[in-house]
């Protein structure tokens, strides 16, 4: 067969199927709607969980250690370790607080100055406050930067808050599973809906189906109409999704901005991006397809023509 | 063309449908095929056109023996068949026109051949002008006319009938007739499936007569020789 022929009746198939789904606009409604929204669950739940942590983004960047220095360091001293410090990779920032500093910041905010005024020495070490580097937030990083330091003889106590981290990131790798989960299981229902909303019109145009079996029609040429059908409901589908979500987005994005400012962040909600959009719509096709195929595979063969 | 060799059929459901029926029918040849209702004829054309395999013996049709083809081969041997329905089997919902293209569409034609060749076929059965029509707006003899044209667009080989003037009045069935008449004329192998002995008889063609599942020579008395009137009340005597 010519490629331009070959291009025509796939044309022809895509065109026809089209139409089809034209001729009955309730039912292919209700059909994407379905599709639309089992394919919008999941990549809403992933978009939740991205922008989670882009929003949270910013935190590991303010995971801060504090390295208190024994009591007998002096402040040149720690200058000093506060440069080497600086030469690591995965240091952001490294400032020295002297004890001075530290103890006239204690006294201002703790409201101990009487009490501490009653002391003969400032009983408070020099310290180094370190911010990790961004990318290097992951709590295996952090503990190796507090071992670095640990190991430091002129170090006392390395005093990290890496609980929340861990805590956060684990959240964030269940609800990670969860997309996977609800992609997987609403995907299985994307395929039945495609699947049996197939056969449905398999079983409707049985007499044509056999008409064109008689004339010589082979097993693809019946099926291919069908197969378009699938792909356009799952491209419809994925177009209702797509719009679903920037819907959703458009309405929470207000809220989720003065929540935002009420942290002292200027986040704003971000709306699929054209990698999800990309997984979305060749998602939906894939399933889509799939679903017809299945469905033309199983039924199709059934009909034969009888005289 | 076609070789039917000591071919017996046995349906699902136990009923023998034929018995042993040998004959041939040569490339070119008009042949009818007649007989009582239930006598196999339908059988032999499901057999010819491959839409049932023989339970024993051999059915050869354009060289191809029907028991042993792969069924991914089906759809071109059938391509090589124009067939003819008592019901015409035309899709209600398709203008004339789509419907005369169909097996020319399955064949993978170019859409400008397509157009030319359906308005021959039309043209043939004195349809031409009907294109855009859907077929239940067109009268009885019109869509049987309209099932021609679709059997014989793609210009097979062989064009076979199942009792194609079956819901026709006499004048209509004889028209009917003589255009197949007329394809044979052109090197066409045609094999018609009635049980209207007028039709036979002014046509003057081959018959091969069936009565249950076998095949009857002539003079057997119980067939019809195509001088009895009412060969069935004859046989049932």
């Amino acid at each position: 067969m010519r490629p331009s022929i070959f291009g025509t009746r796939h044309a022809q198939a895509l065109l026809g199927s089209l139409g089809r789904l034209k001729r009955n606009p309730l039912a292919t409604l209700l059909t994407l709607l379905v599709i639309g929204l089992a394919l919008a669950l999941p990549a809403a739940l992933g978009l939740f969980v991205t922008n989670a942590q882009t929003a949270t983004g910013g935190f590991s960047n303010a995971v801060d250690m504090s390295v208190y220095l024994k009591s007998g360091v002096t402040l040149a001293k720690a200058q000093q370790l506060a440069a080497a410090a600086r030469q690591r990779p995965g240091v952001a920032q490294v400032t020295v607080i002297p004890a001075e500093q530290g103890l006239a910041e204690f006294r201002r905010y703790s409201g101990f100055g009487a009490a501490l005024d009653a002391l003969q020495s400032n009983p408070l070490p020099n310290v180094l406050h370190v911010v990790p580097s961004r990318g290097a937030g992951s709590s295996a990083d952090l503990d190796s930067l507090r071992s670095y330091f640990a190991a430091w003889p002129e170090v006392d106590v390395v005093q990290l808050d890496t609980e929340w981290v861990l805590r956060f990131n684990a959240i964030i790798a269940v609800l990670r599973q969860l997309v996977l989960i609800a992609a997987a299981l609403l995907g299985a229902g994307v395929l039945a809906v495609v699947g049996n909303t197939i056969r449905l019109e398999i079983l409707n145009r049985r007499a044509e189906i056999e008409v064109t079996k008689l004339v010589g029609g082979s097993n693809a040429f019946v099926r291919r109409p069908f197969l378009y059908t699938g792909l356009l409901y799952g491209l419809g589908g994925a177009a209702l999704a797509a719009a679903i979500l920037e819907a959703a987005v458009l309405v929470l994005d207000p809220s989720v901005t003065t929540l935002a400012q009420l942290y002292g962040s200027r986040y704003t909600l971000q709306g699929p991006s054209g990698q999800v959009l990309g997984v979305l719509f060749g998602g939906g096709m894939a399933l889509g397809w799939l679903g017809a195929w299945i469905s033309a595979h199983r039924h199709l063969r059934s009909i034969e023509p009888r005289a | 063309m076609i070789r039917f060799e000591r071919v017996s059929k046995r349906y699902p459901n136990g009923r023998e449908a034929l018995t042993q029926v040998s004959f041939g029918i040569e490339s070119g040849e008009m042949v009818f095929l007649t007989g009582r209702s239930g006598a196999g004829k339908s059988t032999v054309l499901k057999l010819v056109a491959l839409l049932e395999r023989p339970t024993r013996g051999t059915v050869t049709v354009n060289g191809k023996s029907t028991g042993t083809l792969k069924a991914r081969h089906i759809p071109a041997f059938r391509r090589q068949i124009g067939v003819v329905f008592q019901d015409h089997k035309l899709l209600a919902d398709r203008p004339v026109f789509d419907n005369v293209a169909l097996p020319l569409v399955v064949a993978g034609t170019a859409l400008k051949e397509i157009d030319k060749r359906v308005r021959a076929a039309l043209d043939q059965v004195g349809l031409l002008g009907k294109e855009g029509m859907l077929p239940v707006e067109l009268s009885v003899g019109e869509q049987q006319r309209v099932g021609i044209a679709r059997a014989v667009v793609s210009k097979p080989p062989l064009i076979i009938a199942d009792e194609p003037t079956g819901n026709l009045d006499p004048d209509l069935a004889l028209e009917v007739m003589h255009l197949f008449r007329r394809f044979s004329d052109v090197g066409v192998t045609v094999l018609v499936a009635t049980h209207d002995q007028h039709i036979v008889r002014d046509l003057a063609k081959r018959e091969i007569v069936l009565a249950s599942g076998e095949i009857q020579e002539p003079g057997d008395g119980a067939g019809s020789g195509g001088t009895d009137p009412l060969p069935h009340l004859v046989a049932r005597r």
